[in-house]
């Protein structure tokens, strides 16, 4: 394999200097303005605060609470993709526990909980403990990073979360040396989440990663997107989101982070362990049985007779974490 | 309300009225379609429910004959050419929708993709097992076979009905999602075994009869 350091072979630009044109365009209106005006020095800054809080994909869209962030300077969080409408990513979601089709969890999940939330850290760790929501949202300050998201399915999404790289969360509670592996377990709570309880999967949700997979600058321990908290049905409170995999490696609404030697049993590799591996790294040169990976269709783009875009390996992030598969048989380890 | 039914069915707006009935699906995808109610992902939505009707269709035109002769609702009779071409005109939109949206019209891909899956090859197999008995649909045509010959084909459906099944097994096994597929399975079972249970019904009988007879020893 070519040895690729982050800063060549972009599959996308490293865009995270380059101001959105929604926000430089509005910016120049709002200072054109703030000039008409004749305004000070405070009317200016007000002028740039307010182009800043639009941010990069335009309008907020209004519906939930907002969550400031500022933009976010590791290597491939800007992916130059065209964003993906909110009202697709927050109506079209795979979320079990509200049921199975595509369009239940936006129904359903009005009954989670989110408040008081808190994760728990166990495992192989110098610090466990129990981490309520509020600390972990001022444990390191969030950032807008804007991925494309690729579901096993076939189709993908591009969006634009409010978070920050999980490493900044497990430097705090530092691993022991004999950590090798993270798991994520999400709320299974038969109360608020109507398919729990179900037997497609075994609950609660259980997703992992290596340590190293873990500690990638790009794993994103996620509170928002579009500007404003997490839809419930997008994995309120917090979640994670691991652009390089398919989507179901990004476990949601998130009660234990748990350290462990031992590669961690996930829900879909338990379900159907020749179908979803553990690493489930995005590649299309290996198929699922029912889907080709070769090409993805692009939710909200160019409507029904678009047509289907060729899938990247690493889902276009090879140049940022291929060297952590070095040497491995990616087609042995799907 | 037997009368009522026959009556309503054998009169001349029986057929146009299960015709309009039978297109309302397609209209309102179609509908739907164009005024962006499918959906995020409006070409998986018409992939699916396209072969959701298909299976419907199918239930409906294996239930003719077991609701004709339980029910004495002989009129029903007149619709089963119709219901038949249904399920062909709805698994044609299906494979479609398929063509189209998922593989592009790529006729190489579309090969490729029929040999390596093998729940694709399920489909696209019952698909090539339907087709001869809409061909065969026709007065002429029957005459041309035979009755006895043309009952032979279109026994068919009972392995369409199968794969058919098989097929949207495998693809919700993918997700471990059988609920569904077990109305389906359910319903084709229960429409299948009866047809099993008239032709071989009898003979079952006596046999688990001497069976069960010769183990108690007599």
């Amino acid at each position: 394999m070519l040895i690729q350091s982050p800063s060549d072979g972009f599959n996308h630009a490293a865009s995270s200097d380059i101001t959105p044109q929604s926000v430089y365009t509005r910016r120049r209106e709002l200072l054109k303005g703030a000039a008409a005006l004749a305004a000070g020095a405070g009317m200016a800054s007000w002028a740039a605060r307010d182009a800043f809080a639009e941010s990069a994909w335009g309008a907020r869209p209004g519906k939930l609470a907002p969550l400031a962030s500022q933009s976010s300077k590791v290597e491939g969080a800007f992916t130059m993709d065209k964003i993906t409408p909110y009202k697709d990513a927050s109506s079209y979601n795979n979320f079990y526990e509200f049921g199975t089709d595509k369009a239940d969890p936006a129904a359903n999940a009005h009954t989670l909980k989110t408040t008081p939330w808190s994760v728990e850290i166990e495992g192989l760790v110098k610090k466990p403990g129990k981490f309520a929501l509020e600390d972990l949202l001022k444990l390191s300050p969030l950032e807008d990073r804007i991925y494309r998201m690729r579901c096993v399915e076939g189709w993908s999404m591009v969006i634009p979360w409010v978070g920050y790289s999980l490493a900044e969360l497990i430097r705090k509670v530092e691993p022991l040396g004999s950590a090798k592996y993270v798991e994520f377990v999400s709320l299974a709570d038969p109360k608020t989440m109507p398919f729990v309880g179900s037997r497609v999967l075994d609950w609660p949700y259980v997703e992992g990663l290596r340590l190293d997979e873990a500690m990638h600058p790009l794993t994103l321990l996620g509170f928002g997107m579009y500007g404003e908290v997490l839809p419930n049905q997008s994995g309120a409170p917090v979640r994670l989101v691991v652009p390089w995999k398919y989507g179901f490696k990004s476990g949601k609404s998130i009660v234990k982070i748990r350290f462990t030697d031992k590669q961690p049993g996930t829900a879909w590799n338990k379900a159907a362990a020749n179908e979803y591996g553990f690493y489930s790294n995005v590649n299309p040169n290996v198929d699922h049985p029912r889907w080709s990976q070769a090409s993805e269709r692009r939710i909200g783009e160019g409507g029904l007779f678009a047509k289907k875009t060729k899938t990247l390996m690493f889902n276009g992030y090879e140049a940022q974490v291929g060297q952590l598969y070095a040497g491995m048989d990616l087609k042995k380890f799907y | 309300m037997r009368t009522i039914v026959n009556r309503w069915f054998s009169s001349r707006w029986g057929k146009p009225a299960w015709f309009l009935l039978s297109c309302l699906p397609f209209l309102w995808l179609v509908a739907a379609a164009f005024t962006d109610h499918l959906g995020a992902n409006p070409a998986e939505a018409l992939v699916r429910s396209s072969g959701d009707w298909t299976l419907r269709a199918l239930c409906l035109v294996l239930a003719i004959t077991p609701l004709r002769t339980v029910l004495g609702l002989a009129a029903l009779a007149r619709l089963r050419r119709m219901a038949g071409l249904f399920v062909y005109f709805y698994v044609v939109l299906h494979l479609l929708a398929y063509a189209w949206f998922d593989m592009g019209f790529e006729v190489a891909d579309i090969a490729r993709d029929i040999a390596k899956r093998p729940f694709i090859l399920v489909g696209f197999s019952a698909f090539v097992l339907l087709s001869p008995l809409a061909f065969t649909s026709f007065n002429r045509a029957i005459k041309a076979l035979g009755g006895k010959r043309w009952q032979a084909l279109h026994r068919l459906v009972y392995a369409v009905a199968g794969l058919a099944l098989l097929h949207f097994f495998w693809m919700r096994a993918g997700k471990n999602n059988f609920a569904e597929v077990a109305v389906y399975a359910l319903l084709l079972g229960l429409l299948l075994g009866w047809r099993a249970q008239r032709r071989w019904g009898g003979s079952w009988r006596s046999y688990f009869g001497a069976a069960a007879t010769g183990g108690l020893g007599r």
